[in-house]
């Protein structure tokens, strides 16, 4: 029997796009490997380390987690959405004054996290900074980076608010 | 680790759903939030012919509250059910165990209704749909079924749900007057598997007395045991709100209990942390009750 192939239109960060992808295809590998978008990286491919976070109708879930299928019409904001090179958005530009990243592996999964999280809760605690990335792994920093690029990012949202 | 092929199915009303279901039968499963089945098919653990994808039906998203208590219906997402005010106020114990359901991550996707008809003896709302004396409604092309949670859960990963059926929505009675809930569970790290959990709901009678002591357990066997641990209350004039009271039900606990080893604790350990954690929750269960009895307003005005 040949594979089911199936249409899935997703808006990835502002633009549209059609594909016809096998019904198995993960989200995670639609976006790496039929849009091309490698920013979001898989890590352990079972919703455990969190590297392939999106956000899919800009709530942040597993996009390993998700079948493409299952995504068709929606919209999904990835790393390559949040900021460019030339303007870091505010989670980026704090994770690169805090040092915390080192391989930068998991960091696309904690920059989609941490937006997601300060839209919800602007001005975290250091303890609420921690619970909100314990589902995303890290094996090189330590956390210790990372929290404070949490409170930082809150930090420069509000910053950029008053002075834009 | 890609799942294997299969043939997938997006049907745009409940009626459609469940005549391929009833096409299908047995080689079909539902596919709701996937937050359990996409790990399985990925690590190829399930391979499914056909995947019933029920996310457009947006009329089973429901959380409800009625005199009965809260309806939750198969596409509600846990943290819809976690937000749910009404939710809350009728049955306080949904909320405080939906926030050690995984991460808000998951939250966001998997669904409540879906980690019951997964029915892992790790999962908190499969421990609280026990302990609640809650029901699973089952819908298929030839009718409906209410399944009390007692007989749903019938081994790990395995439930009275037959091919063809599909979970339609959780029933979660609401708390009784003078009564107090707690969820307490060790995890590696906030948002793990629990290495063990213990749901309690403690109801006092007009005098203040345990009128009911009860609790539920997740990773403590196949299924989300229930324990009554009533005739091991502290005694009239004992502080309900100090674990030290519940001592005795705590111990008893591990008379009652078989955990496994696994990777994470030794049976022992599991034991240890089951009488430790049944004496804390049973405790602050207790105290909740008495804050509701105390208090004209339910307990939930006090937590909501």
């Amino acid at each position: 029997m040949p594979e089911q192939v199936l249409p899935v239109a997703l808006t990835v960060n502002g633009a549209a796009h059609r594909v016809q992808v096998p019904s198995r295809r993960l989200l995670s590998d639609c976006l790496r490997h039929d849009l091309r978008l490698t920013g979001t990286h898989v890590g352990c491919e079972h919703g455990v380390c969190g590297a392939c976070t999106v956000l899919l109708d800009g709530v942040p879930v597993r996009s390993c987690l998700v079948l493409a299928a299952s995504a068709d019409g929606a919209e999904v904001t990835t790393v390559e959405g949040l900021g460019t090179e030339e303007a870091l958005s505010p989670e980026q530009q704090a994770f690169r004054e805090c040092h915390a990243l080192q391989c930068g592996f998991c960091t696309p999964g904690f920059l989609t996290t941490v937006r997601a999280y300060l839209d919800d809760h602007p001005d975290p605690t250091e303890e609420e900074a921690r619970e909100a990335v314990a589902g995303n792994l890290c094996r090189c920093t330590g956390y210790q980076g990372i929290v404070r690029a949490v409170l930082r990012a809150a930090e420069i949202r509000r910053e950029r608010e008053v002075a834009p | 680790m890609k799942p294997s092929p299969f043939t997938y199915h997006r049907p745009e009303t409940l009626e459609e759903a469940l005549a391929t279901l009833a096409d299908v039968g047995g080689d079909g499963k539902v596919l709701a939030g996937g937050q359990s089945l996409l790990p399985l098919l990925s690590m190829r653990l399930a391979a499914p012919a056909h995947l019933v994808d029920i996310g457009r039906l947006r009329g089973l998203a429901h959380v409800t509250r009625d005199d009965g208590g809260v309806r939750v219906g198969a596409l509600a997402r846990h943290a819809e059910v976690e937000r749910d005010a009404g939710a809350a106020a009728a049955q306080p114990l949904l909320r405080r165990a939906l926030r050690l359901v995984a991460h808000p991550t998951i939250r966001n996707r998997g669904t409540t209704v879906g980690s019951i008809a997964h029915a892992d003896p790790s999962g908190e709302m499969t421990a609280v749909l026990a302990l609640l004396r809650g029901s699973v409604v089952l819908a298929s092309a030839s009718g409906r079924r209410e399944v009390a949670a007692a007989d749903f859960f019938v081994g790990p990963l395995e439930s009275a749900l037959r091919p063809g059926e599909l979970a339609l929505e959780a029933r979660f009675p609401a708390a009784p007057a003078r009564s107090g809930s707690a969820f307490v569970e060790l995890a590696r790290r906030h948002g793990d598997y629990a290495v063990c959990g213990v749901g309690a709901v403690v109801v006092l009678d007009e005098r203040g007395a345990v009128a009911s002591a009860r609790t539920s357990y997740v990773s403590m066997g196949p299924v989300p045991e229930v324990l009554d641990l009533t005739a091991d209350a502290p005694p009239s004039g004992a502080d309900l709100a100090d674990s030290a009271a519940w001592r005795a039900a705590g111990a008893r606990t591990a008379a009652l209990l078989e955990p496994d080893a696994d990777i994470h604790a030794t049976a022992d350990y599991r034991r240890h942390l089951g009488r430790v954690l049944t004496a804390r929750a049973l405790a602050e269960a207790a105290g909740r009750a008495r804050a509701a009895a105390r208090a004209p307003e339910p307990e939930e005005a006090l937590r909501a």
